[in-house]
């Protein structure tokens, strides 16, 4: 049976890890190389780095830390933040990524999620998307948070589905940094209305709040801060879990 | 020993070749080529293949006199080589992604959609599964029925005869994960990417 996918997910800036609260006020704290590989010896599924304020600045720093980080861990590695174009994913894959996630970019390209699919597979190609509650509707926020694209997430969702994404990483702009649980609601929509792997990301605080995500239809569930800041192991959310029938790789 | 990654623009291997290095430390040289006088003095051949079949048989038929050496040195030498992932998938006659596509036909079969029962399973099936180990298999020395290992993909590999299958898992329907036939080794899954239970699987590779 396939096994739903635990993700801790390093927010990293200038090659070094900060967490934020809502996509600003940000803390520093560790190297993301050593990180990463605590988080695979102690069981993640999968390691994703988000390089946040890419987007503006060097991404020099990145490769270097996807090249380390590669030659250390052996389980998936996901990096997204500030890519462009078909060239930045080469490079980032070059670089020893499993898997890059795009948000801005497909946004204002859909044409980079196809192109970049069609050329290194949709298993690599993971559509990011951010999303913030408007009246009845959820709308998608490009460049970290600050844009409103005005686009509705759940035909985004779709579209992005049908370019050629191989999986969508939703995140709850709502609830990101609150450590108040998932957007249930919206995870709900989602799952539902692709046929590709959704994974839940934005506002886990406790054990339950997992368990939640994946009953909502989740793949995968990614949390930051609760791993970073030691709050829950890799291991107890699985054990916890687990006992709840949730299948986990353990 | 050489160990050869075959190097045919088939995707990105990096992550096959760190792990390939990792395991073999100093005693085992890993070599990264599309070279066909290279590939002719290894020992064993990795094939591994990311994307389409079809995106990975036209990368492999791009690069003049590979197919044949490939098959002279797996058919008509009979030494070990291993295909992972779209690696395997092209060991079969024949492919169904994005169009009909000829493969090497060293292990007669087809690929085909994983039949995901009308969107009741997501597809690409992703993530990590256990493996079904259904005949010994010199690769999977040391390693325990039940084993997790990492999947990505879409498609399928049906070989006509059974008695190939090493390992299956089970996503919709048993799937084909594992295949040994004398010197020919494939993996559905990927051991780069499966954790220690992975890096085994490569151990036992260069260790045959």
């Amino acid at each position: 049976m396939l096994k739903n996918r635990i993700i801790p997910c390093l927010d990293v800036k200038n090659g070094r890890i900060v967490k934020g609260i809502n996509f600003v006020d940000l803390k520093d704290a560790g190297d993301p190389v050593e990180q990463a590989k605590i988080y695979s010896d102690g069981g993640a599924d999968e390691i994703c780095f988000l390089d946040i304020t890419a987007s503006n600045e060097n991404r020099d720093t990145i490769y270097d830390v996807v090249k380390k980080t590669s030659k250390k861990c052996f389980v998936p590695l996901t990096v997204g933040g500030g890519v462009r174009s078909v060239e930045d994913i080469n490079k980032l894959l070059n670089c020893g990524a499993d898997k890059v996630s795009i948000n801005t970019a497909a946004v204002e390209n859909p044409k980079v999620v196809i192109d970049s699919s069609k050329k290194f597979g949709s298993q690599c190609i993971v559509v990011a998307i951010d999303a913030k509650k408007n009246g009845e509707k959820w709308e998608v926020f490009t460049h970290g948070g600050r844009n409103n694209s005005s686009i509705d997430a759940l035909k985004y969702a779709k579209q992005m589905e049908d370019s050629g994404a191989g999986e969508l990483l939703v995140t709850s702009m709502d609830k990101d940094g609150t450590k108040s649980g998932y957007d249930i609601e919206l995870m709900k929509k989602i799952t539902s209305n692709v046929n590709i792997p959704v994974i839940a990301s934005g506002g886990v605080g406790t054990l339950d709040h997992l368990f939640e995500g994946i009953n909502s239809g989740a793949s995968a569930v990614l949390a930051a801060s609760i791993f970073h800041y030691g709050t829950y192991s890799i291991n107890e959310v699985k054990e916890y879990l687990a006992s709840k029938d949730i299948p986990v790789r353990i | 020993m050489k160990v050869t990654i075959v190097d045919y623009n088939s995707g990105n291997i990096s992550s096959v070749i760190n792990s390939f290095k990792e395991v073999a430390k100093e005693k085992v040289n890993i070599g990264v080529t599309s070279d066909l006088n290279k590939i002719k003095s290894s020992d064993k051949v990795v094939l591994p293949g990311q994307g389409s079949f079809k995106s990975c048989i036209e990368a492999l038929n791009n690069i003049d006199g590979l197919s044949d050496t490939l098959n002279e040195f797996t058919i008509i030498n009979k030494k070990p080589l291993l295909g992972i992932c779209v690696g395997l998938q092209m060991f079969a006659d024949i492919g169904y992604e994005e169009t009909e596509t000829k493969g090497l036909g060293w292990i007669s079969g087809k690929v085909s959609k994983i039949d995901n029962q009308g969107g009741k399973f997501k597809l690409p099936h992703i993530g990590w599964n256990e493996i079904n180990i259904v005949k010994d298999s010199k690769i999977f020395k040391d390693i325990e029925n039940n084993s997790h290992m990492y999947f990505v993909h879409s498609y399928e590999f049906v070989p006509n005869d059974k008695k190939v299958i090493s390992a299956t898992t089970d996503y919709s329907s048993n799937i084909v994960c594992s295949v040994e036939k004398e010197n020919i080794f494939g993996t559905q899954f990927h051991p780069e990417k499966s954790d220690k239970s992975g890096l085994k699987i490569i151990d036992n590779f260069i260790s045959l």
